[in-house]
C-alpha cells in the first residue's frame, strides 16, 4: 500500500493523513464503489455492441458496404466512404483506433447516424422516443408499487380471510399471463368486440395536430395515448407486488420489535405505518429496479401492440429495418436505463436500510 | 411412508443427515397445497397433449380458402384461421416447440446458476467477486431488446440455437438465489463433517449441499421457465424468428397481423394461444409459488 502512494504524497506531505482519510473513505464508501460499478458496466456493454455490430462474421457494416456495391454498383472504396459516414468509424483504421474513435464519440453523445431516416443523427430520434416510454413506465411502475404495497399489507393483515384469497387468486393470474397477451386481450376484448374505444385512434403518443406544450389539454391528451400502456404495465406488475409485499409484511409482523411494539400498547395505525410498512417494503425497493429495467425492455412488446411511439417501438422499427446504428443507439439508451434504475433503487436502499452502509459489501 | 421415515431417524440419530430420494419431496412438495396440485395438473395436462398430441394429428393441414375464419363449429370446434386450417389441431401441434425450448432454455439457465453459483458462494475469494461482478452486469442486460437485436443479425431459425440465447441472457437471478442459499447452507454441521472428512469440493456440493436445495432448484428452474416461453412467444409474436412451422407463437402472430382480430367470428382463434400460453403459465407459477411457501413457512396458509 505505502510504496503505491509515495509519489503524491511526498508533495503534499503536510496535509496527507486528511487527503488520505478523504480518498480511503470515498474508496470504502457504497455509493462510490456502486457508480464505479454502474459506469462499468455501461463501459462493457458499449464495447460489447461494439464487437457485436463490426466484427462477428456476417456483421451489418460489411453487409451494407456488399449491398452498397451490388445494388448502387459502387465500388468498394466509395461504399465503404458511405459505410464510414454512417456508422461513424472507418474500416481502414486499426481496429484499437475504431474502437477509440467510437468511445470517444459515445462521450460526446455522439451516436452515428440513422441508415432508415438519412441525415437524422440517432440521438435526435432518440430524444424524440424515449421520454414516452420513460413516462408511461414510470407512472405505471409508481401507481402499480404504491397499489400492490397497501393490497399486500392488507393480505398480510387479513390472512386467511376472504380478501387475502381473493387477491391471492387474481395476484397469480394477473402475475402469470404474459404482459403482451394481456395487451393482446385489452384490444380484442374492450377495443373491438365491446367497442368501448377507438384503438386506432389512440396510437401514438399524442394525437397529430396537437403540439407538445405545459397545457392540461396536452396532458390529457397525453394521458389517453398512454393510457391503455399504463393500464397493461400496472396490472401485469401489481400482482407480483402484492405477493412480494404480502410475505416480506407476514416475515416482519413475526419480528421481536413488533411484538414488543404491541406490548408498549402503541397504537394500530402506528405500528402497520412506523414498524411493520416501512421495514417490510425494503427488501422490494431493490425489485423496483429490476422490475423497472424489465419493464423497459420488455416495452418493444407493449408499445408494438398499442402503436405507442415509445423507444422499443423505435427498436422494432429499427430492427425491421435494420437500421444498425439505431439498434446499436436504443440497446445503450435502454440499458443506460436499466443501469441507473439499479443503481438509484441501490443508493436508495443503502440511504434506507443502515446496515447496507455500515456492512459496506454483500454480507 | 411414515414408517420409512421412523426407521431412517432411528438408525442415523446423528447429525450427518442426507435427504432421501430428493424427487420424491419435490413432487410431493408440489402437490402439497390445492393451488400447487391445480398447478401440477395443469401443467401435466398440457405438455402431455403438446407431446403426445402430434402423434394423432396431420402434420402438414390442408388450406382451404373457401372456409376462412370460421367460427368454432362441430368440424372445427375451435374455428379456422386466415387460411381454412383448422385451429384446435394447430393449438395441439403448437405446444411442443414452446415447451421444449423453454425447458432446454431453463435446463441450461439452471445449470450455469448452480455451478457457478454454488462454486462462488463455497470458495469464496476471487472466484466469488468474479462471478458476482459477471452477475451484476448479465442482469443489467435487458434479455428481449439484446434478442431483437440478435435477431436481425442471424437467423433465429434454429430452436436449439434460441433455447441457447434465452437460456445464456437469463441465469443471474437465480445464481444470486442460488449463492445466498449455499452461503448458508455452508456453515450447517453435516457439511463441516464433510469437509472434515475431506471428501472434496465437488463431492461435498454435489452430495451434500445441492441435494437439499432440491425443491429450491425446482422452484427456480419454474421461474427460468416461465421467462424462458415470455421471451419466445414475444419473438414469434413479433415476427423476429422466422415464422416457420406451427407454435403458439407464430399462431398469434398470424392471427395479430393478418388481421383476425377485427372480425368477431375469430374471437376463438387469437384467444387459443392466448389461453394455451397463460394457462401454461400460470400453472408454472402456481407450482412455484406451492414450492416457495413450502420453503418460507411463514407464507404457509394451513
Amino acid at each position: 500500500m505505502s510504496v503505491t502512494e509515495a509519489d503524491p504524497v511526498a508533495a503534499a506531505a503536510p496535509t496527507r493523513p486528511a487527503v488520505l482519510r478523504v480518498l480511503s473513505a470515498v474508496w470504502r464508501s457504497y455509493a462510490f464503489r456502486r457508480i464505479l460499478k454502474a459506469v462499468l458496466t455501461v463501459y462493457l456493454v458499449a464495447t460489447f455492441t461494439f464487437f457485436l455490430v463490426r466484427l462477428l462474421p456476417g456483421n451489418p457494416v460489411e453487409v451494407y458496404i456488399n449491398t452498397l456495391m451490388q445494388q448502387n454498383g459502387m465500388s468498394y472504396d466509395q461504399a465503404a466512404n458511405m459505410a464510414k459516414a454512417l456508422y461513424s468509424f472507418d474500416p481502414g483504421k486499426p481496429l484499437v483506433v475504431q474502437y477509440l474513435d467510437y468511445l470517444n464519440g459515445l462521450l460526446h453523445g455522439d451516436l452515428g447516424n440513422s441508415i432508415g431516416s438519412p441525415g437524422t443523427t440517432v440521438g435526435s430520434i432518440l430524444v424524440a422516443y424515449l421520454p414516452w416510454t420513460l413516462f408511461s413506465v414510470g407512472i405505471a411502475l409508481i401507481i402499480s408499487f404504491c397499489l400492490g404495497i397497501l393490497l399486500g399489507m392488507a393480505m398480510a393483515y387479513r390472512r386467511n380471510g376472504v380478501i387475502d384469497h381473493v387477491l391471492s387468486v387474481i395476484g397469480s393470474l394477473l402475475h402469470s399471463i404474459p404482459n403482451y397477451l394481456l395487451a393482446i386481450m385489452i384490444v380484442v376484448f374492450l377495443g373491438i368486440q365491446l367497442n368501448l374505444f377507438d384503438v386506432s385512434q389512440m396510437r401514438g403518443a399524442y394525437s397529430p395536430g396537437v403540439t407538445p406544450e405545459f397545457s392540461a389539454d396536452f396532458f390529457s391528451d397525453v394521458m389517453y395515448h398512454a393510457g391503455l400502456p399504463i393500464t397493461t404495465y400496472v396490472l401485469t406488475t401489481i400482482g407480483s407486488w402484492m405477493l412480494v409485499m404480502k410475505s416480506s409484511t407476514v416475515e416482519t409482523l413475526g419480528e421481536d420489535y413488533v411484538t414488543v411494539a404491541k406490548a408498549r400498547g402503541l397504537r394500530d395505525r402506528r405500528i402497520a405505518t412506523a414498524y411493520v410498512g416501512r421495514n417490510a417494503v425494503l427488501p422490494l425497493f431493490s425489485q423496483l429496479a429490476i422490475a423497472a429495467g424489465f419493464v423497459v425492455g420488455g416495452s418493444i412488446l407493449i408499445e408494438q401492440v398499442f402503436q405507442y411511439q415509445g423507444i422499443g417501438y423505435l427498436l422494432f422499427r429499427a430492427v425491421n429495418d435494420r437500421d444498425y446504428p439505431l439498434m446499436q443507439g436504443i440497446f445503450l439508451v435502454i440499458t443506460i436505463a436499466v443501469v441507473l434504475a439499479n443503481l438509484v433503487a441501490d443508493l436508495l436502499y443503502g440511504r434506507l436500510d443502515p446496515r447496507i452502509r455500515i456492512g459496506g459489501g454483500e454480507r | 411412508m411414515t414408517a420409512t421415515v421412523g426407521t431412517s431417524t432411528l438408525e442415523s440419530p446423528t447429525v450427518v443427515r442426507k435427504p432421501v430420494r430428493p424427487s420424491r419431496n419435490v413432487v410431493r412438495a408440489l402437490t402439497r397445497s390445492r393451488s400447487g396440485t391445480i398447478g401440477f395438473v395443469l401443467v401435466g395436462l398440457i405438455v402431455l397433449v403438446s407431446l403426445l398430441g402430434p402423434l394423432f394429428t396431420p402434420d402438414t393441414l390442408p388450406t382451404d380458402t373457401s372456409s376462412v375464419y370460421l367460427p368454432p363449429s362441430a368440424s372445427h370446434w375451435l374455428g379456422t384461421d386466415s387460411s381454412g386450417r383448422d385451429v384446435l389441431i394447430q393449438v395441439i401441434n403448437g405446444g411442443r416447440t414452446v415447451i421444449v425450448v423453454g425447458f432446454a432454455a431453463a435446463i441450461l439457465s439452471t445449470l450455469i446458476a448452480i455451478v457457478f453459483g454454488s462454486l462462488a458462494a463455497y470458495l469464496g475469494g476471487v472466484v466469488d467477486s468474479v462471478v458476482t461482478a459477471a452477475t451484476d452486469i448479465v442482469l443489467t442486460v435487458p434479455q428481449i431488446a439484446l434478442l431483437a437485436v440478435l435477431s436481425s443479425l442471424y437467423h433465429l431459425d434454429n430452436s436449439l440455437l434460441l433455447a441457447s440465447l434465452i437460456g445464456i441472457l437469463s441465469w443471474p437471478t437465480l445464481l444470486r438465489a442460488v449463492r445466498a442459499q449455499v452461503l448458508s447452507l455452508r456453515e450447517r454441521e453435516y457439511v463441516e463433517a464433510a469437509q472434515l472428512l475431506d471428501l472434496g469440493t465437488a463431492r461435498i456440493l454435489s452430495v451434500e449441499i445441492l441435494p437439499n436445495m432440491a425443491s429450491f432448484i425446482v422452484m427456480n428452474f419454474m421461474i427460468g421457465m416461465t421467462n424462458a416461453i415470455y421471451a419466445l412467444v414475444g419473438l414469434y409474436f413479433l415476427g423476429l424468428a422466422p415464422l416457420a412451422g406451427h407454435n403458439w407463437g407464430i399462431m398469434l402472430n398470424e392471427a395479430w397481423t393478418r388481421g383476425a382480430i377485427f372480425d368477431s367470428d375469430s374471437v376463438f382463434y387469437i384467444l387459443s394461444p392466448v389461453i394455451a400460453i397463460s394457462l401454461l403459465q400460470l400453472g408454472l407459477v402456481l407450482m412455484t409459488r406451492s414450492l416457495e411457501e413450502l420453503l418460507n413457512p411463514r407464507l404457509r396458509q394451513d
